[in-house]
């Protein structure tokens, strides 16, 4: 069973975004770029499945600058076979970005295809489920827990309340949650490996995809600065605080 | 055009986060409807009739459609969707696994979470865990959108809306709710709590937790957790509050042993009043913190419980 593994290029989880001066959007020159958590959860979710025998190859794609050849030869370095770059300047929304690993999917057919829940840099929570929908398979989102067997597989989902279980038919789409696994470190050796493993450049015309953006940002801007910081010397004068000064006790 | 609120509810009761949606959706200046889908939910669609402004309830009941199984509440929400300009759905769990499925099926974008109406086609929603707001303009026929709650207020009751009833779509028959383990607590929903007292790394343990449940019982509080609580083990992932779990803005937000990773003040910085409660006089929470207190928790949290 082949497994098709989507990432994402984004922002690095540990950088303070700036908005720029234009207000047209975050600044993203010059600041570190990673693979998006969630996705990283993913590749290892489809390698350990690899190791215990129950996937026979873990491809990875992603869609973007020809930068996202960097985070591809992450997840090669990770574990995974082989690497697909949907390669375009446009800037890419949800459904675009589904319409393409739809496409993918169509060439390649895997079974079963494993992403991130959302991307941290827009926070849309989109493609997997919309990747779903386009080819008409079965979704488990936000997974803690995914055990294949046979033709089935069964996922336990993080939901508002706790926790519940699903079981697909495949081929399915599973989105990832935090709690999924812990993904590896890269070792040296394997990102040596990573660099000669095979990795495929195509564009959305190839695919036949129009990946023109449906919603047009019109501004952006900081959120308003929580004028924070104050003290408190012990916890009599944090009562007294909080129901003389903020009254919400 | 009318405007379609696709409701969360238990079967009884509408859940909270349904409420603030259907403010938002009464911001855009048209009729509102409410879709209540689930499995003997007659007493949800009651509620969703009884909502002031909702002109409609339209009400679909079948066992297919128990537990919000995204396949189906999709097809179901398909067959209708073409007569509204707007489907809005609470950013919720449930409402964040089904509404993009409804938008790739239409092929138009969904906007996600957001926290104002600006316009019919005009949206503020956060980015980058809320450390920026983008103003998104959609050019797609029909809307497909999911609401912030805490950025409205709750919708009253006193309306007297008609329920119509609505065929279920055959079972797609590719998935399947195998079970549900929901925590129980008499707490009110972290959502939705006036207050909410959290705990993070510092707690050190499950069991030490006791204390927070000691002074959230004393606040009627909701008990929430940073991310590094909840994948320690100490308690369950329904707690958590950030960038990837629960948003909340309560009246207090008390945060006890939590650093403040921007991933967790992107769930609670919109609170009105935040206490943070730490050791360490350097931890990032203090820069957002109305009242600071640095002392070990395990000495000021009994304490607080007792004097208030």
């Amino acid at each position: 069973m082949k497994v098709l593994v989507p990432i994402k290029r984004v922002v690095d989880y540990n950088v303070k975004v700036r908005v720029k001066s234009d207000h047209s959007a975050v600044e993203t020159a010059n600041v570190k770029m990673s693979m998006n958590p969630f996705d990283e959860i993913a590749v290892e979710e489809a390698v350990r499945m690899k190791e215990k025998g129950l996937a026979t190859e873990v491809v990875a794609v992603s869609c973007g600058t020809t930068a996202c050849q960097e985070t591809l030869r992450t997840a090669l370095a990770i574990g995974a076979d082989r690497a697909i770059l949907v390669e375009t300047e446009v800037e890419l929304q949800p459904l675009a970005v589904a319409k393409l690993i739809k496409a993918v999917v169509e060439q390649e057919g895997p079974r079963l295809v494993v992403l991130g829940k959302q991307a941290i840099d827009d926070d849309a929570n989109q493609t997997g489920q919309m990747l779903a929908a386009l080819l008409n398979w079965p979704q488990a989102t936000f997974a803690s827990k995914v055990e294949l067997a046979g033709d089935q597989v069964q996922v336990t989902r993080e939901i508002d309340g706790g926790l519940e279980t699903l079981a697909l038919t495949l081929p399915a789409v599973i989105t990832t949650d935090l709690r999924l696994n812990e993904p590896r470190y890269a070792t040296l050796p394997n990102i040596m490996k990573a660099k000669k493993k095979p990795l495929d450049t195509t564009k959305p015309e190839t695919l036949g995809v129009d990946v023109a953006p449906r919603l047009k940002t019109l501004r952006v801007e900081e959120p308003p600065k929580r004028q924070g910081g104050g003290k408190v010397a012990d916890v009599a004068e944090l009562v007294a605080k909080l129901k003389n000064e903020a009254k919400v006790i | 055009m009318s405007i379609l609120v696709i409701a969360e509810h238990d079967g009884a009761h509408l859940k909270g986060a349904t409420l603030n949606t259907v403010t938002a959706a009464l911001q855009l200046g048209a009729e509102v409807h409410v879709l209540v889908a689930g499995s003997n939910a007659s007493g949800a669609a009651q509620a969703a009739a009884a909502v002031q402004g909702v002109t409609k309830v339209l009400h679909a009941d079948a066992p297919q459609l128990a537990g919000m199984l995204a396949e189906n509440v999709a097809a179901l929400i398909l067959g209708v969707a073409r007569d509204y300009s707007h489907l809005l759905f609470p950013s919720t769990a449930a409402g964040k696994n089904v509404a993009p499925r409804v938008a790739a099926l239409l092929d138009v974008a969904q906007i996600s979470d957001i926290t104002k109406v600006v316009s019919a086609d005009t949206f503020v929603r956060p980015i980058y865990a809320g450390n920026a707001f983008a103003t998104v303009q959609s050019a797609d026929p029909i809307k497909v959108i999911t609401v912030r709650g805490t950025a409205f207020d709750a919708a009253k009751s006193g309306g007297a809306a008609t329920v119509e009833h609505l065929a279920a779509t055959p079972d797609s028959g590719s998935s399947r709710l195998v079970s549900q383990e929901l925590t129980k607590s008499s707490r009110p929903e972290l959502t939705a709590a006036r207050i909410v007292v959290s705990g993070g790394r510092g707690m050190g343990n499950g069991e030490n937790f006791k204390l927070l449940e000691a002074l959230a019982d004393k606040l009627n509080a909701a008990i929430g957790a940073s991310r590094a609580a909840v994948d320690a083990g100490f308690v369950p992932n329904d707690y958590q509050v950030g960038q990837t779990g629960k948003i909340v803005a309560p009246e207090l937000y008390i945060a006890v042993g939590i650093s403040g990773a921007i991933q967790h003040l992107a769930g609670m910085k919109d609170s009105k009043v935040i206490v943070a409660i730490n050791k360490d006089a350097e931890a990032p929470i203090f820069q957002i913190a109305d009242y600071g207190l640095v002392a070990d928790l395990f000495e000021a949290v009994p304490q607080l419980t007792q004097q208030l």
